[in-house]
């Protein structure tokens, strides 16, 4: 059990403003990659367009640079402003662009126009499509808008279709129709290829996901932890060093909190509704609290659904037999004088003898080792015992029997039969079969 | 006696200490805070208990009873002689008293399982207990075992383990009245046994517990996790 140290802040290495080229999301005309480079490189977004336009026109050179470019930058929270006249402008110098790159290379070869002509219409389309992927606000898991409109759906449907057109253009004029297959092999075994080859790559890229994924865990976990400990344990030892005078009260604190860590950590999430388990935990904590003693509840087999019965006549009988417990819990931390009780309730299933429709019966053993008393000598102005045990217990079926002696301190023990529901009655009737 | 204590609180440690020195026939030979101290130092001590920590780093005290070499490590029933054993037994000594933890410790071959709110004198019993080759059970330990083997749990379990119902009803009896917090001494009464029988009988289950039920303990503590 070692404390954990919070990380150290990690120190930042640069002391000046680094300005990192960010696309400009907001009112982009494309992809926001012109506006993002002007203001990182601090110039007037409408040159850097201009630049963009002519490398167009050099065969392309600028649509290319401008779609890399629109990958590799990482969009910016805040955009810079565009005009209506600089968005028009804009609008201008993109057609002027592509028109240009389509020209120059009509000029510069006649065949080249072939695979230019199928290039843009792809780089139209897919650009199309990036631009509703790239918008924001909340998303799908496959990168959709969770609320799509019918322009989103158009926008998306027409630039896969301009996508496909486009490569089935390139396929259809280039590839011989006769070496089809040969080049359709070829290029699934070179897909095969890469894609053994980056098996090292996709194996690290997942490790690492599920590195960040398991420290994300981990920190949700202890950040839990630490504050369900601020919560209770530290809470109470503030309350401890408040009043160290007090050793009852210290005690008190100190047995209640170690109970309620000791079930945070160790117990189920279950909850006290319904269930006689965590009825009689209760009933242990509060004698616990109120009289300084230990107890330790032991629990063995299924004493839920023995109260969990579908006649509802069964949960009188649990609160009975809680509360009888409680009250042999009570006289043993008060008159026995030993510092440890133990309590232990057991579900077995009932002897052959048993009464019909007795499906299971839930024994509850309280235990001392202090100084005993007579069971048969009570005096009749105490009416703990014979009111709040026996006679409670009978009520419900049940039997009490108290042995007590002066050496071996007492022992309380309550039986109460209860009858289970079906389903489980089941089972519990095929151990009983065994035995008769 | 000669006995060596492992924990990783320094505090606990001198606690114990101080508890176990007013004990005339016991002696603390040494003491050790990690497993890897652990397992050279009982190595060179040779204790005739180990008190044992659940819960450390680097493992915890499963770590330490599979790092130290004993020959004997299956065969542990043999110590049921009553002379004073040539490997060290091991006394778990925890704070938790969870299934898993107690299960864990004890297939990995404790002797015994106390917590750490057991007084002074008794946790100097439950030390001569090992080490005369005894099984020591908290009531809490008790109440796991018999859970375990009377096989009734809320969830079904898949075609139950025949080995499941291997203990005696004097056996099952046994562990009943442990659970309920008697003594050996009370539960030979109780029985009308002696108190060599009674300690046969713990014996008896803690070996079967740690030999023939591993797998349907491991499987009854995972699924206890789960719900």
């Amino acid at each position: 059990m070692t404390t954990e140290r919070p990380p150290t802040p990690i120190p930042q290495p640069a002391p000046y403003p680094a300005v990192r080229p960010l696309r400009r999301r907001q009112r982009s005309v494309l992809g926001g990659v012109a506006g993002g480079v002007a203001d990182h490189l601090g110039v007037d977004a409408t040159k850097v367009r201009v630049v963009f336009a002519l490398l167009a026109v050099l065969g392309g050179a600028g649509i290319v640079a401008y779609a890399l470019l629109w990958i590799f930058m990482r969009p910016s929270a805040q955009g810079g402003s565009t005009s209506p006249v600089e968005r028009r402008r804009a609008m201008g110098l993109i057609v002027l662009g592509v028109a240009g790159a389509f020209a120059s290379s009509w000029l510069l070869s006649g065949t080249a126009a072939s695979v230019i002509v199928p290039i843009v219409v792809v780089g139209i389309g897919a650009a199309l499509v990036w631009r509703e992927f790239d918008a924001d606000g909340p998303r799908s898991i496959i990168g959709m808008p969770r609320h799509p409109t019918a322009l989103t759906w158009a926008r998306v449907v027409a630039g896969v279709s301009l996508v496909v057109v486009g490569l089935g253009v390139v396929v259809l004029a280039q590839v011989d129709l006769a070496s089809l297959r040969s080049s359709l092999l070829a290029v699934v075994v070179t897909l095969v290829g890469v894609g053994l080859l980056s098996v090292p790559i996709w194996l690290r890229m997942v490790r690492t996901l599920n590195e960040e994924r398991a420290a994300r865990i981990r920190d949700a976990e202890r950040e839990e932890i630490a504050s369900h400990l601020h919560d209770s344990v530290l809470q109470t030892l503030a309350l401890i060093q408040k009043q160290p005078g007090d050793p009852q009260q210290v005690l008190r604190l100190a047995r209640s909190q170690e109970r309620e860590l000791r079930q945070w950590l160790f117990g189920g999430s279950r909850t006290a509704q319904d269930s006689l388990t965590e009825a009689l935990r209760a009933a242990c904590g509060e004698v616990e609290d109120h009289y300084g003693v230990t107890i330790d509840p032991v629990f063995v087999g299924e004493i839920d659904a023995a109260s969990r019965s579908s006649e509802d006549g069964a949960r009188p009988s649990g609160q009975a037999l809680v509360a009888a417990a409680r009250e042999a819990l009570v006289n043993a931390a008060k008159h026995s004088g030993a510092q440890r009780v133990d309590l232990y309730a057991e579900a077995q299933a009932p002897p052959e003898a048993a009464t019909d429709g007795e499906r299971m019966r839930v024994s509850v053993f309280v235990r001392d080792r202090g100084v005993g008393f007579d069971p048969d000598a009570i005096p009749a102005d105490r009416k703990g015992v014979t009111g709040s045990i026996r006679a409670r217990i009978a009520r419900h079926g049940g039997a009490t029997e108290i042995r007590s002696g002066s050496e071996r301190g007492t022992e309380v023990r309550l039986t109460m039969p209860f009858a289970v529901p079906r389903a489980a009655g089941d089972r519990i009737g095929d151990e009983g079969a065994v035995s008769g | 006696m000669r006995v060596y204590l492992v924990d990783d609180h320094a505090v606990f440690r001198s606690g114990v200490r101080a508890e176990l020195s007013r004990e005339p026939d016991i002696e603390l030979v040494g003491e050790a805070g990690d497993v890897a101290g652990a397992v050279e130092g009982i190595g060179a001590a040779h204790p005739h208990v180990v008190l044992l920590d659940v819960h450390m780093p680097g493992g915890g005290g499963v770590a330490v009873l599979r790092g130290v070499d004993r020959p004997g490590n299956g065969a542990a029933a043999g110590a049921a002689g009553g002379e004073a054993h040539p490997d060290p037994v091991f006394l778990a000594l925890s704070v938790s008293d969870a299934a898993e933890d107690v299960i864990a410790v004890i297939r990995a071959g404790a002797r015994g399982y106390v917590t750490k709110t057991i007084s002074g004198s008794e946790l100097a019993d439950a030390v001569r207990r090992v080490a005369g080759g005894d099984a020591v059970f908290s009531p809490r330990l008790a109440g796991f075992v018999l859970d375990s083997f009377t096989g009734r749990s809320p969830l079904p379990e898949p075609a139950l383990d025949p080995e499941l119902d291997s203990l005696t009803p004097r056996e099952l009896e046994v562990l009943r009245l442990l659970a309920r917090g008697y003594t050996y001494r009370e539960i030979g009464g109780e029985l009308f046994i002696s108190v060599k029988t009674v300690e046969t009988h713990a014996s008896n289950v803690l070996r079967k517990t740690q030999q023939s039920n591993r797998n349907a303990l491991t499987r009854w503590a995972s699924r206890r996790r789960l719900d």
